[in-house]
């Protein structure tokens, strides 16, 4: 396990120092402000258009990251060969990939902070004042953390068997997808066969449901989310990430590097 | 008796290319090759001759399609056995936004180092490679020969039993070179067993103590260099200068080449000593005497014109 941290701190370590992740929260903290410019012009209902367009922000930059630097994790150390000097140590390869994602999902975690440290002083100077009810948009950033680290876990199992550009379409497609999960499980189309029906059934039920994670109204309108959620969320998200990267380890323990 | 420090056996490697990758392409072909504990081996072939896919396979950053290799008498399966490897990877790079020490301490911290003792092998390695004031500066800013550098601290800072160098010379300057050459014999002098892939012959004549020799994915031969590569002078070269003035030995200097006011000529061993006395009686100043020996590059000329086909990656079709 200690070699798995090792790895991951040296994940961190460079991501904090690759400028384009600070560009990309720059931009985040961006929208955020002109999200107070916006609920401004939105009478009465300022903070909820903020708590909304920042947690939007938020969560897409969130995604952002995660797909492209999630990608780029391994197929880089491949393409760039650091992987070979790397391997020559003591370290299983499954090791090396679990601490890379680990090293991504502490960089998102801090990333996100810095984030909602952003959107909370937006609302202060909105609202001029926080309350216990604004805790829940703490919770709907801790739902955009277990949902990116669910796609960093799909980035990398891509990017072990397949090209960065076309791990970046599947897990933008497996996310698309994810997000209507209920709909594609209830859809009902005129002259549907009965096997397209099991089939996409069977899908919904495969694809991770990212709809889960979707709590932006609860938060912008200051109502709490059940504690229950917040530990089914939680359990779902290890465990399928736990089944997503042991997937990518079995892939990439037995793949040829360049 | 000890097990040795690398066996091979019938080690294969085929990969896949072409549309739907159903064509293979031979890189390696059973290789059976054994190196001894404490010796220097070097491992020589022209470029895609099969050196690193050798040693690719012996590190598990590629699998063999067939065949099986041991490190000191353990399969190469087995990570454990790295903490006792050190390996230089060809044209090494690493994070670019990690300074030299940062990510020499990154590796050292895999071999269980307390922070006390990788800060001193750290200050160590870098100190060796020549990097002691640029352990600095972010490796995005490192030459290719620096980063070398780096690569060969990182290979042998846990102090390990066994080091294998992919091509160590490649991107150095002649004084990086001479470090480098140093720094094995260095190895060798501390019962180390090192492995390393070269196509320069010079190197590994100076520091080996058995050479195998790889072409077209097939192992030609493994012995002492000079029996191997048949190093055996195959001529002599006199580097003279003339006076102003001089008279006679027109019949010479027609066979000689002139590089400034340096003459020089190559003439078989046994009309030297006429050459040397046809030079003297005009006059000639003799600046030096060598042996012209084959170099690698003749050596496999004559290797691949013997057998074009085999020195040639073999291409299984439809496989």
């Amino acid at each position: 396990m200690s070699r798995v941290l090792i790895v991951a701190q040296n994940t961190f370590r460079e991501a904090v120092r690759d400028r384009v992740l600070y560009n990309l929260v720059f931009f985040a903290l961006l929208l955020i402000a002109s999200a107070v410019i916006i609920g401004q012009i939105s009478v009465d209902i300022e903070s909820v258009v903020m708590v909304s367009l920042g947690l939007s922000a938020i969560s897409l930059i969130g995604l952002l990251i995660a797909v492209f630097t999630g990608v780029g994790l391994v197929s880089k150390e491949i393409d760039k060969r650091t992987l070979h000097a790397v391997l020559a140590k003591p370290l299983r390869r499954w090791e090396f990939l679990l601490g890379k994602f680990t090293g991504l999902v502490l960089t998102l975690g801090v990333n996100l902070l810095a984030m909602a440290a952003g959107l909370f002083l937006a609302l202060l100077y909105v609202k001029h004042s926080l309350g216990r009810a604004d805790l829940v948009v703490l919770v709907a950033i801790y739902f955009v953390l277990l949902k990116l680290a669910l796609v960093v876990a799909l980035a990398m199992l891509f990017s072990c068997f397949t090209s960065p550009l076309l791990a970046i379409l599947f897990t933008g497609g497996v996310y698309l997808t994810g997000l209507f999960l209920s709909e594609l499980r209830n859809l009902q189309l005129p002259d549907m066969s009965p096997q397209l029906q099991k089939l996409l059934t069977f899908v919904s039920f495969i694809l991770p449901n990212f709809g889960n994670y979707d709590v932006m109204g609860a938060a912008a309108h200051g109502r709490s989310v059940a504690h229950g959620l917040i530990l089914h969320n939680t359990l779902y998200t290890a465990l399928y990430c736990a089944i997503v990267l042991s997937a990518a380890a079995f892939i990439f323990a037995r793949k040829d590097l360049k | 008796m000890s097990a040795p420090a690398i066996e091979t056996e019938n080690l294969s490697k085929e990969y896949p290319y072409g549309f739907l990758h159903l064509k293979k392409k031979l890189s390696l072909e059973s290789l059976n090759l054994q190196v001894e504990a404490g010796q220097v081996f070097g491992f020589l072939g022209p470029n895609g001759a099969g050196k690193s896919t050798t040693i690719k396979l012996l590190m598990g950053i590629i699998f063999p399609t067939s065949g099986s290799a041991r490190i000191l008498g353990k399969p190469v399966s087995d990570v454990a056995m790295h903490r006792d490897i050190g390996y230089l990877p060809e044209q090494p790079y690493f994070y670019d936004y990690l300074t030299a020490a940062e990510v020499l301490d990154y590796f050292a911290r895999f071999h269980g180092f307390s922070a006390g003792e990788r800060a001193e092998r750290v200050q160590k390695m870098l100190k060796k490679v020549g990097l002691e004031t640029a352990g600095k500066i972010q490796l995005r800013k490192y030459s290719k020969g620096m980063l070398q550098r780096v690569g060969l601290a990182q290979a042998i800072l846990h102090d390990p039993k066994l080091v294998i160098l992919d091509e160590p010379m490649s991107g150095l300057d002649p004084v990086g070179r001479r470090e480098v050459r140093d720094i094995i014999l260095e190895l060798k002098n501390a019962g180390k067993t090192i492995l390393f892939s070269t196509h320069i012959l010079s190197d590994a004549e100076m520091l080996c103590d058995q050479v195998g020799v790889i072409a077209g994915g097939k192992l030609r031969g493994v012995g002492a260099p000079g029996a191997i590569v048949g190093v055996q002078a195959t001529g002599m070269e006199i580097a003279f200068e003339l006076p102003h003035g001089h008279a006679g030995g027109e019949k010479i200097l027609a066979q000689a080449t002139k590089s400034g006011a340096t003459y020089r000529l190559s003439v078989k061993e046994a009309e030297l000593y006429a050459a040397l006395e046809e030079l003297r009686a005009a006059g000639a100043r003799i600046l030096a005497v060598t042996q012209i020996k084959p170099t690698l590059e003749d050596y496999f000329l004559g290797l691949v014109g013997q057998d074009r086909a085999q020195a040639a990656a073999i291409e299984v079709h439809g496989k």
